[in-house]
C-alpha cells in the first residue's frame, strides 16, 4: 500500500511544554488510522502541524513521498489535506454553501456564483451520501450536521487525507454511528483518514491501524486484531488501567436532596422539563440517562441555581431552594460539573489557581479581612494539580492554554475538594482520556462511600450503568422510570431511552 | 433593515419633516419648503454615509474604530491645506487645486486606517485606545498647524487666511433637475453623490464578492477563516485602509464640499453619530445610509428653522432657541444607542485581536 502522508521527527515545544517530541508517523492509502493517548499528548498540535496551523520547531513532512513546508493551511488544503477541528471551525451567522465555499470560492464575473456551489454540493452529497440543505444557517443545525458540513468543506477542496479530531465526542450514539458509516463510505473512495479519539470500543471497530502517544512521543503502532482495550489503555497512561469501576453496594441515607414537580423552560420558551420529581439520599449515585436533547440539561441548570424554573420545588435536606442564586446553592454544599465548561465552569484567561477557587476564594483560608492571600491559594493549586494529575507547567497559566481534557480536570478538582453534600455532575469526563476517567470515576465512587450524594447526567450509556445506583431515565422531558441499576439491561436502557420500551416495575 | 425600524425612521423624518413645512406654510410653498428640506436631508447626511460605511468595512473586518472623527478632521485639515497651498502659492486655478484636495484628503484618511490597522491587528492594541489615539492626535495636530500656518506672523500664510479655491461645483443630474421645484433635490456637489454611488458598491462587494464573503468571515469567526487558508491580518488592514479612506472622503467634504474653510473641531461629533448610524444600520451598508439620512434630516430641520427664523409665529418662539433644535441629532443618537428601536447585532469578534 502506498504511504500517502509521513511525518519524520516532528518537534514542538510552547513555553514549558514539549508537545511533540520527534514524532513519526504515517498514514497510507484508504486507511483509517486512529490516533489515541492521553489528554495533553499532543494529538491536536501534531495535527495542527500537518494541517499548517502551527508551523514545528524541527522536522519534516511527507506528502506522497515529496518533502513539503507548509506556510498556512493554504498550502497543506492544496496538498489534499482537509480537518475536522475538535472545536468546529464554521461561522455560525453563515449558511451552509457560505461555509463550504470560504476560501475556495467559485466566481462568475467576479461575482459569487451561489448556484455552481449549491450544484456542486448536491453532487458530493451523492458522491457520498451526505444529505446536507446547502441554504440553512450554520447556528440552526444541530452539531452533528454541522460535522457533516466540515466534512463536506474539507471534500469540497478535494481533501484526500481527511484529520478527524475527536469528532465522535459530541456526539450522540446513533449520531456516532451515522459518522461511521460515512467514513466507511469515504475510505472506500480511497480517501484516508486519521481518526483521533478517547473511546477504545471506537477505536478497535472501525481502525485499521492505531497509534498511541503519550508525553508528545509516540508509544507504539497497533494492529487492532491483536490488541484489545486493557492493553491500549495501558499504553496510553503507562501503567494498567482498571477499566471496569469497583465499588461495593450504596448505603443510603437520608434524603440530601428533592425534585419535586419541576417544570423548566428552554431559551426557546419550550417547556423541556416537564413534571420531574427525584430523591436522591445521601450516599448513592442517582444516575440520569437519556439521548441528548430531552430536557437534561434544562433539568441540571434549573437544579444549581443557573436557569429559572417555572414551578416546582427543590429541597437541600429541609430548606427549599427553589429557584435561589448559585452562590447560596453552593453555600448550601451542592457541587456542580457543568456540562459546558467553558461557558460555565471557569474564566478561560485566568490561571489556574484563581480557577481552582472559583467558589471560595470570599471566605479564609483564601481570603482574610477583605485580601486575597495569594499564598494560600497558589498552596492550594499546587496540592489539587498533584492529585488530579493536572498538566501543566505550572499553577499560574491561563486555563485556556490547557489541553481539552486538562481543563475539564480543572473543574472536577475544585468541585471534589470542596466540602459539599451533594454533587451534580453532567457529562464529568466528557473528552477524557481513560486514565483521567478512572481517576475520576474513582473520586466520584468515594464520594459517594463519605457519604455524599450524587446526580450523575450523561450521555455514556457504559458511564451511567458502571457508577450508578439507581439509574433515572428521561424522555420527552419526563422521568419515564426509575429503576435499581442492577435489575436492568444496556438493551433494556436503551429502548426507553428511545421511548419504544413502556416499563413495567418503577420503583420510585 | 427590520420593519420596525423602518417605521422608526419614516416616523422621525416624517414628523421633522411637517414641522419645517407647517412653520413656513404662510411665506413659502410647501413644496419649495419639502424641497430645500430633501436636497439639505442629501448634502448633510453624506459626512455621516461615508463615515457609516468606513466603520462598516472596519467592524466587518473585526475592527472596532471608534478613530474616525479624528481620521475626517485629519482629512478636513489637509485637504483643505492642499487646495490653498496650490491655490495661493502655485497659482493653480481652483478645480484641480480642489480635486488634488480630496485626493489627499482621502490619501490622510487611509493613512490614519494604516496607523489603526498597525496598533490594533500588528500590536494588539486596545482598539478604544488606539481609535482614541487618533481622536486625540487629530484634534492636536490640526488645531496647532491651523494655528502656526494661518495665524503666526512669519508662518507661509503670513498671519492672515487666503482665500479658499472655493467649494466643488454643484454637478445637476440632466433631465432630473430640470423638474420645475423638484428639480433643485438633483443637484448636488461631487462627494454626496460619489457618497450614494459608493453605498451601492459597498454592498455589492461585501455581499456578493469574494473579497466581502471573506471579510465577514474573519470579524465573524477568524480562526475558521485561518483554517481555510485566508490571511486574517492581511484582510483586517486593507478593510481598515479601505474604511480609512471612506473617512477620509467624508472628511474632504467639509472643508471642500460644504464650506470653503477649516475651523478647528470643526466635524463637531459627526464621526461618533456616524457610528450610531453604522450600528442602526445593523452594519449593512444600505441600513447605514438610511440611519445616516434620519440624522441628515434632523440637521436638515435645523438648517432649515434657521432659514425661516424670522418668519417663526410666536407660538413656536421656543424654537428660535435653535440649541434645542441643534441637540436633535444627538438626542436621536443616544435613543438609538440605548437599543429603545430594536437590538442589532455586531459581528462576533468585533474588536478582539486575533491570537493564533
Ligand atoms: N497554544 C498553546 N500554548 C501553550 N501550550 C499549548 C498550546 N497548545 C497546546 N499546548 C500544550 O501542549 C500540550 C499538548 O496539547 P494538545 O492540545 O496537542 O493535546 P491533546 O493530545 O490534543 O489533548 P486532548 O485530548 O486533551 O485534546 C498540552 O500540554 C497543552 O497544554
Ligand atoms: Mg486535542
Amino acid at each position: 500500500m502506498d504511504t500517502v502522508l509521513e511525518v519524520k521527527g516532528i518537534t514542538k515545544k510552547f513555553p514549558g511544554v514539549l508537545a511533540n517530541d520527534h514524532v513519526d508517523f504515517n498514514l497510507r492509502k484508504g486507511e483509517i488510522h486512529a490516533l489515541l493517548g492521553e489528554n495533553g499528548a499532543g494529538k491536536s498540535t501534531l495535527m495542527n502541524i500537518i494541517y499548517g496551523l502551527t508551523s514545528p520547531d524541527d522536522g519534516e513532512i511527507l506528502i506522497n513521498g515529496k518533502a513539503t513546508h507548509f506556510h498556512s493551511p493554504k498550502d497543506a488544503i492544496a496538498c489534499g489535506i482537509g480537518m475536522v477541528h475538535q472545536h468546529f471551525m464554521l461561522v455560525p451567522v453563515f449558511t451552509v454553501a457560505e461555509n463550504i465555499m470560504l476560501g475556495s470560492e467559485k466566481l462568475r464575473n467576479g461575482v459569487l456564483d451561489i448556484v455552481q456551489v449549491n450544484k456542486d454540493l448536491k453532487e458530493l452529497s451523492t458522491q457520498y451520501g451526505l444529505e446536507i440543505d446547502p441554504t440553512s444557517l450554520v447556528h440552526d443545525l444541530p452539531v452533528g450536521i454541522q460535522q457533516r458540513v466540515e466534512i463536506i468543506k474539507a471534500l469540497y477542496r478535494k481533501a484526500e487525507i481527511l484529520i478527524l479530531d475527536e469528532p465522535t465526542a459530541v456526539l450522540t450514539p446513533q449520531e456516532v454511528e451515522d459518522l461511521f458509516i460515512i467514513i466507511r463510505k469515504l475510505v472506500d473512495q480511497g480517501i484516508s483518514v486519521i481518526f483521533i479519539t478517547h473511546k477504545l470500543k471506537e477505536v478497535l471497530s472501525i481502525a485499521d491501524r492505531i497509534t498511541v502517544m503519550r508525553g508528545g512521543k509516540v508509544i507504539a503502532t497497533d494492529d487492532p486484531k491483536q490488541t484489545n482495550e486493557q492493553a491500549l489503555a495501558s499504553q496510553m497512561v503507562g501503567r494498567t488501567v482498571i477499566l471496569k469501576v469497583d465499588k461495593t453496594p450504596a448505603k443510603p441515607g437520608d434524603v440530601v436532596l428533592s425534585v419535586k414537580d419541576l417544570h423548566v423552560q428552554d431559551d426557546r420558551k419550550i417547556e423541556t422539563v416537564r413534571g420531574v420529581s427525584f430523591e436522591v439520599r445521601k450516599g448513592e449515585i442517582l444516575g440520569i440517562a437519556g439521548v441528548q436533547g430531552n430536557g437534561q440539561t434544562e433539568l441540571a441548570e434549573a437544579m444549581t441555581g443557573l436557569r429559572h424554573a417555572i414551578s416546582g420545588e427543590i429541597r437541600i435536606q429541609d430548606q427549599n431552594v427553589f429557584n435561589h442564586p448559585p452562590r447560596d446553592l453552593v453555600e448550601k454544599g451542592m457541587g456542580h460539573i457543568p456540562e459546558d465548561r467553558q461557558k460555565h465552569g471557569f474564566v478561560m484567561q485566568y490561571p489556574i489557581s484563581d480557577n481552582l477557587v472559583l467558589c471560595s476564594y470570599y471566605v479564609s483560608p483564601f481570603c482574610r479581612r477583605g485580601v486575597l492571600q495569594n499564598s494560600a491559594i497558589g498552596t492550594n493549586a499546587e496540592n489539587l494539580i498533584k492529585r488530579f494529575d493536572i498538566r501543566t507547567p505550572s499553577p499560574y497559566v491561563p486555563t485556556s492554554k490547557l489541553s481539552g481534557g486538562n481543563q475539564q480536570k480543572v473543574i472536577v478538582a475544585r468541585e471534589l475538594s470542596r466540602n459539599i453534600k451533594f454533587l451534580v455532575a453532567n457529562q464529568p469526563t466528557r473528552g477524557l482520556d481513560v486514565g483521567s476517567i478512572e481517576y475520576i470515576h474513582h473520586e466520584i465512587v468515594q464520594m459517594r462511600d463519605e457519604g455524599i450524594g450524587v446526580v450523575l447526567i450523561s450521555a455514556e450509556l457504559d458511564e451511567i450503568m458502571a457508577l450508578s445506583d439507581r439509574i433515572a431515565v428521561m424522555y420527552h422531558g419526563e422521568i419515564v422510570a426509575i429503576l435499581p441499576a442492577d435489575k436492568v439491561t444496556r438493551e433494556e436502557l436503551g429502548l426507553m431511552m428511545a421511548g419504544s420500551l413502556k416499563p413495567e416495575v418503577s420503583t420510585i | 433593515m427590520d420593519l420596525k425600524r423602518s417605521i422608526f425612521i419614516t416616523i422621525i423624518v416624517a414628523f421633522l419633516y411637517s414641522i419645517v413645512i407647517l412653520i413656513g406654510k404662510d411665506t413659502t410653498q410647501p413644496l419649495i419648503i419639502l424641497t430645500s428640506m430633501i436636497a439639505t436631508t442629501i448634502s448633510v447626511a453624506t459626512p455621516l454615509t461615508l463615515g457609516a460605511l468606513c466603520g462598516t468595512f472596519c467592524e466587518r473586518s473585526g475592527v472596532t474604530n471608534i478613530g474616525i472623527e479624528g481620521m475626517m478632521l485629519s482629512a478636513a485639515f489637509f485637504g483643505w491645506l492642499t487646495s490653498i497651498y496650490l491655490n495661493t502659492i502655485y497659482h493653480v486655478t481652483p478645480l484641480p487645486s480642489l480635486l488634488i484636495g480630496v485626493f489627499v484628503a482621502i490619501l490622510t484618511g487611509g493613512l490614519l486606517g494604516l496607523l489603526h490597522a498597525w496598533l490594533s491587528v500588528t500590536f494588539k492594541v486596545d482598539q478604544i485606545i488606539s481609535g482614541t489615539v487618533i481622536n486625540i492626535l487629530a484634534t492636536g495636530v490640526t488645531g496647532f498647524l491651523n494655528r502656526q500656518l494661518f495665524f503666526e506672523k512669519g508662518s507661509i500664510f503670513g498671519g492672515n487666511v487666503p482665500h479658499a479655491p472655493g467649494t466643488l461645483p454643484i454637478i445637476a443630474i440632466p433631465g432630473l433637475s430640470q423638474i420645475p421645484v423638484f428639480g433643485k433635490v438633483f443637484e448636488q456637489q461631487p462627494i454626496a453623490w460619489t457618497a450614494i454611488i459608493l453605498v451601492f458598491v459597498a454592498n455589492f462587494v461585501l455581499f456578493r464578492t469574494r473579497w466581502g464573503l471573506r471579510t465577514r468571515a474573519v470579524g465573524e469567526h477568524p480562526r475558521a477563516a485561518d483554517t481555510v487558508g485566508i490571511n486574517v491580518s492581511f484582510m483586517r488592514y486593507i478593510n481598515v485602509i479601505i474604511g480609512g479612506c471612506l473617512a477620509g472622503l467624508g472628511g474632504a467634504y467639509f472643508t471642500l464640499e460644504s464650506v470653503p474653510s477649516f475651523e478647528p473641531l470643526m466635524t463637531n461629533g459627526r464621526g461618533f453619530i456616524s457610528l450610531a448610524a453604522m450600528i442602526f444600520g445593523n452594519w449593512t451598508p444600505l441600513g447605514a445610509w438610511a440611519a445616516a439620512l434620519v440624522f441628515g434630516a434632523a440637521q436638515a430641520f435645523q438648517i432649515n428653522l434657521q432659514f425661516f427664523r424670522d418668519l417663526i409665529p410666536p407660538q413656536w418662539a421656543f424654537l428660535q432657541q435653535s440649541y434645542i433644535v441643534g441637540l436633535t441629532p444627538y438626542i436621536l443618537t443616544m435613543i438609538i444607542l440605548a437599543g429603545l428601536i430594536g437590538r442589532t447585532t455586531s459581528p462576533a469578534a468585533d474588536g478582539t485581536p486575533y491570537e493564533k
